[in-house]
C-alpha cells in the first residue's frame, strides 16, 4: 500500500511550505500531517514516509510526533468518533453518568468502536467548553449541555 | 464598566470584516502609524497589562526582552492552545471577534517590527480555525495584511497553525517546538523566547486575550487603561465560570472585583440552592479556596496571590456542598499523568504516582498514611522540572489534602466509585 496526496492536497502542502522559513521545512509537518488526515482519514507508515520526504526530516521523527500527539489517527477511524470530556468542570455536571449512558447505548466501552465501525467512544480531556459541561466533540463539532434527550437525537441524526 | 473585550459579543456580524469595521474596527491603525515601535511598547508597559495566559507577566515588559539589532528575523507567536480545565473564554473570544485579534497582532508586530505571526491553535477547535483562517482572508483581501498593512510601509503575514492535540503546548517553550514539527516539550530557560525563540530566532509567544486588549489601550491611551480595576491588576478580565453555577459563561470584569459579588450578582449563585463548597478561581493548575476563603477575596492577582492561590487562567471552577474533593482531584491526577510530556523524571513518574495512588483511594481502598505519601510525592515533584506543568499537579494536591484531609482519610468508609458520588446529571 503506497501513499500520493492528490494534486489539490499537494497544492496546499506546497502552499504550507511557504508558511515557513526555507531552511525549516519541517515546521511544516504538523500542517502535513493533518493534510494527511483530512485525504485518508488517518495517517499510515506510508504517508509517514512522505511526509518525511517532503519535510526533510527521517520517517522516524514523523512518528514519533505522530504518537506524541493524540488527534493523529493511527488506524483507519469510526465513521464518527464521540468524544466525552472527562475532566472536572464536565464530571461537575454530569460527565461521568454521559459517558455511562453512551455506553448502554452503544454496547463499546471508551477506546472501542462499534463492530460496524460506526462510532468511537472515547473519554478524553478537557476540550475548553466547561461553560457547556457535560459536552463532547464529535468528530469536528461541540455538543455541549448534554442530556439523554439530546443522545438520543444526536445518535438518531448521525447516519 | 465598558466593555473592552467582550464589546463586540452582541453584534451579530462582528466575525466579518463588515461588522467589524461598522463598530470601529481597525481604526486604531490610523494612529499606530503616527507612533515608533518604541513608543508602542511604552505605552503597552505604561498600561500595565499582564498576561491572561496564566503567568500573568507585563505583557509591554516581556515586548521590551526583544532584541532588535540581531539581524535575525523577530516572530511573534499568538497561543491560542486554550486547554487550563475550567478555561474557555478565547474560544468565545476568537469565535465572536476575530479581527480583534488580528487587529492586536498587528499592533504588537509593529511594535516588535515583527513580520511574521503564527496563531497556534489547538488541534480541536477546528470551527475556530475556520472563522479564523476567514478573518486573515478577508483582512489580506482589504489590505490590513500583506505587504503594506492598511497602505503603510509595513509588512506583515498571519498564518494559521494548527495542533494536534497535546495540553502542554500550552507552555511557551512547548509551542515553540511543536511550531517545529516537533514533540510538544518545553526548553530549559535561559536563553528565554524573547531571545531564542522560534526557529532560533527572537521571539514573543502572548495569549489571544492579551493580544486582544491591545487596541484599546493604543486607542484610548495607556491611563484610560490603568484607572479601570486595582493596583498592578489594571484593565479587565474574562473570567471563564462553570461546575455548580446557575449561570455559566464568560464574564468580562475590571479586576479587584469581590469574588462575593461576583458569584451571587453575576454568575446567579450556586446552582440547585445548594451551599459553596470550594472554588478554584484561575484554572485547575491553582491552589483550591474553601468557600469561606474565597468569600473574603477579590478578583485580582494580587488579592488572589495573597489567599495563597493563583488568578491563573481566570478558568473559574465552582463546587457544591455535595462535591467529592478526592473524586474531584482523582480527575485532575488523571488529566495531568495524561498530559506530561515525559521528559522530567519527577514530573512523569510524580504524576504517575499521584494517579495511582488516588485511583486507589477513591476505589475505597485506603492505606494509613495515603495523605502523606502523596504530600510527599507533591513536594518532590514542585521546582524540580524545566517546566512549571509539575508544579500545577503538585500545587492542587497540597491544595486540597490540607483543606478537605478528612475527606481522604474517610474514602475507606464512604466506599467511594467514580462517578456514583453525585448525581449531577437529570
Amino acid at each position: 500500500m503506497s501513499f500520493k496526496f492528490t494534486n489539490e492536497r499537494m497544492k496546499n502542502v506546497e502552499e504550507l511550505l511557504t508558511h515557513y522559513p526555507a531552511d525549516h521545512k519541517q515546521a511544516a509537518l504538523l500542517p502535513i500531517l493533518w493534510e494527511v488526515q483530512y485525504q485518508e482519514g488517518w495517517i499510515s507508515k506510508e504517508a509517514m514516509v512522505e511526509v518525511a520526504r517532503i519535510c526533510g526530516c527521517t520517517p522516524a521523527h514523523v512518528q514519533e510526533v505522530v504518537t506524541f500527539y493524540t488527534m493523529y489517527n493511527q488506524e483507519p477511524p469510526a465513521k464518527y468518533h464521540l468524544q466525552v470530556c472527562r475532566n472536572i468542570c464536565c464530571w461537575l455536571r454530569g460527565a461521568g453518568e454521559t459517558t455511562q449512558y453512551l455506553e448502554e447505548k452503544l454496547g463499546i466501552k471508551p477506546g472501542e468502536m462499534t463492530e460496524d465501525r460506526k462510532f468511537k467512544l472515547s473519554e478524553v480531556e478537557c476540550l475548553a467548553a466547561c461553560g457547556g459541561g457535560p459536552m463532547m466533540q464529535v468528530n469536528d463539532d461541540y455538543q455541549l449541555n448534554l442530556t439523554r434527550e439530546s443522545i438520543d437525537k444526536l445518535l438518531k441524526d448521525l447516519k | 464598566m465598558e466593555p473592552i473585550l467582550t464589546k463586540r459579543f452582541a453584534v451579530s456580524n462582528a466575525a466579518t470584516i463588515d461588522g467589524y469595521m461598522a463598530t470601529g474596527g481597525y481604526s486604531t491603525l490610523s494612529k499606530l502609524f503616527t507612533m515608533t515601535p518604541a513608543q508602542v511598547i511604552d505605552e503597552v508597559k505604561a498600561s500595565g497589562l499582564r498576561g491572561r495566559g496564566g503567568a500573568g507577566f507585563p505583557a509591554g515588559v516581556k515586548w521590551g526582552f526583544v532584541p532588535k539589532t540581531t539581524g535575525k528575523p523577530i516572530y511573534l507567536c499568538v497561543n491560542a492552545d486554550e486547554g487550563e480545565p475550567g478555561t474557555f473564554k478565547d474560544r468565545e473570544l476568537m469565535t465572536k471577534d476575530p479581527h480583534a485579534l488580528l487587529e492586536g497582532i498587528i499592533i504588537t508586530c509593529y511594535a516588535l517590527e515583527s513580520h511574521t505571526a503564527y496563531i497556534y491553535i489547538r488541534g480541536e477547535m477546528f470551527q475556530e480555525l475556520q472563522i479564523l483562517q476567514r478573518a486573515i482572508d478577508e483582512a489580506y483581501a482589504k489590505g490590513f495584511l500583506g505587504n503594506k498593512v492598511a497602505g503603510h510601509d509595513f509588512k506583515l503575514d498571519v498564518y494559521m497553525h494548527r495542533g494536534a492535540g497535546a495540553y502542554i503546548c500550552g507552555e511557551e517553550t512547548a509551542l515553540i517546538e511543536s511550531l517545529e514539527g516537533k514533540k510538544g516539550q518545553p526548553r530549559i530557560k535561559p536563553p528565554f523566547p524573547a531571545v531564542v525563540g522560534v526557529f532560533g530566532c527572537p521571539t514573543v509567544v502572548n495569549n489571544v486575550e492579551t493580544l486582544m486588549a491591545v487596541p484599546y489601550i493604543i486607542e484610548k491611551g495607556a491611563a484610560e487603561y490603568a484607572k479601570i480595576g486595582v493596583g498592578k491588576s489594571t484593565g479587565t478580565k474574562l473570567f471563564s465560570v462553570s461546575g455548580h453555577i446557575n449561570k455559566p459563561g464568560n464574564y468580562e470584569i475590571p479586576l479587584g472585583l469581590p469574588f462575593s459579588e461576583f458569584l451571587e450578582k453575576q454568575c446567579g449563585g450556586v446552582w440547585k440552592g445548594r451551599k459553596l463548597k470550594a472554588v478554584i478561581m484561575g484554572g485547575s493548575s491553582v491552589p483550591i479556596l474553601t468557600a469561606e476563603e474565597a468569600m473574603k477575596v477579590n478578583l485580582d492577582y494580587e488579592s488572589l496571590g495573597a489567599a495563597g492561590t493563583m488568578l491563573g487562567s481566570g478558568g473559574m471552577v465552582i463546587m457544591d456542598d455535595q462535591t467529592c474533593m478526592v473524586t474531584a482531584l482523582k480527575i485532575l491526577g488523571d488529566f495531568y499523568h495524561h498530559e506530561s510530556c515525559g521528559q522530567c523524571t519527577p514530573c512523569r513518574e510524580g504524576t504517575g504516582w499521584i494517579q495511582k495512588v488516588l485511583a486507589r483511594v477513591v476505589r475505597g481502598e485506603v492505606r494509613p498514611g495515603d495523605c502523606d505519601l502523596l504530600l510527599s510525592v507533591a513536594t518532590n515533584m514542585q521546582g524540580r522540572t524545566i517546566c512549571v506543568f509539575s508544579d500545577a499537579l503538585a500545587m492542587p494536591v497540597k491544595s486540597y489534602i490540607q483543606k478537605f484531609r478528612h475527606e481522604f482519610e474517610d474514602a475507606g468508609k464512604l466506599g467511594l466509585r467514580k462517578g456514583q458520588q453525585i448525581q449531577t446529571w437529570e
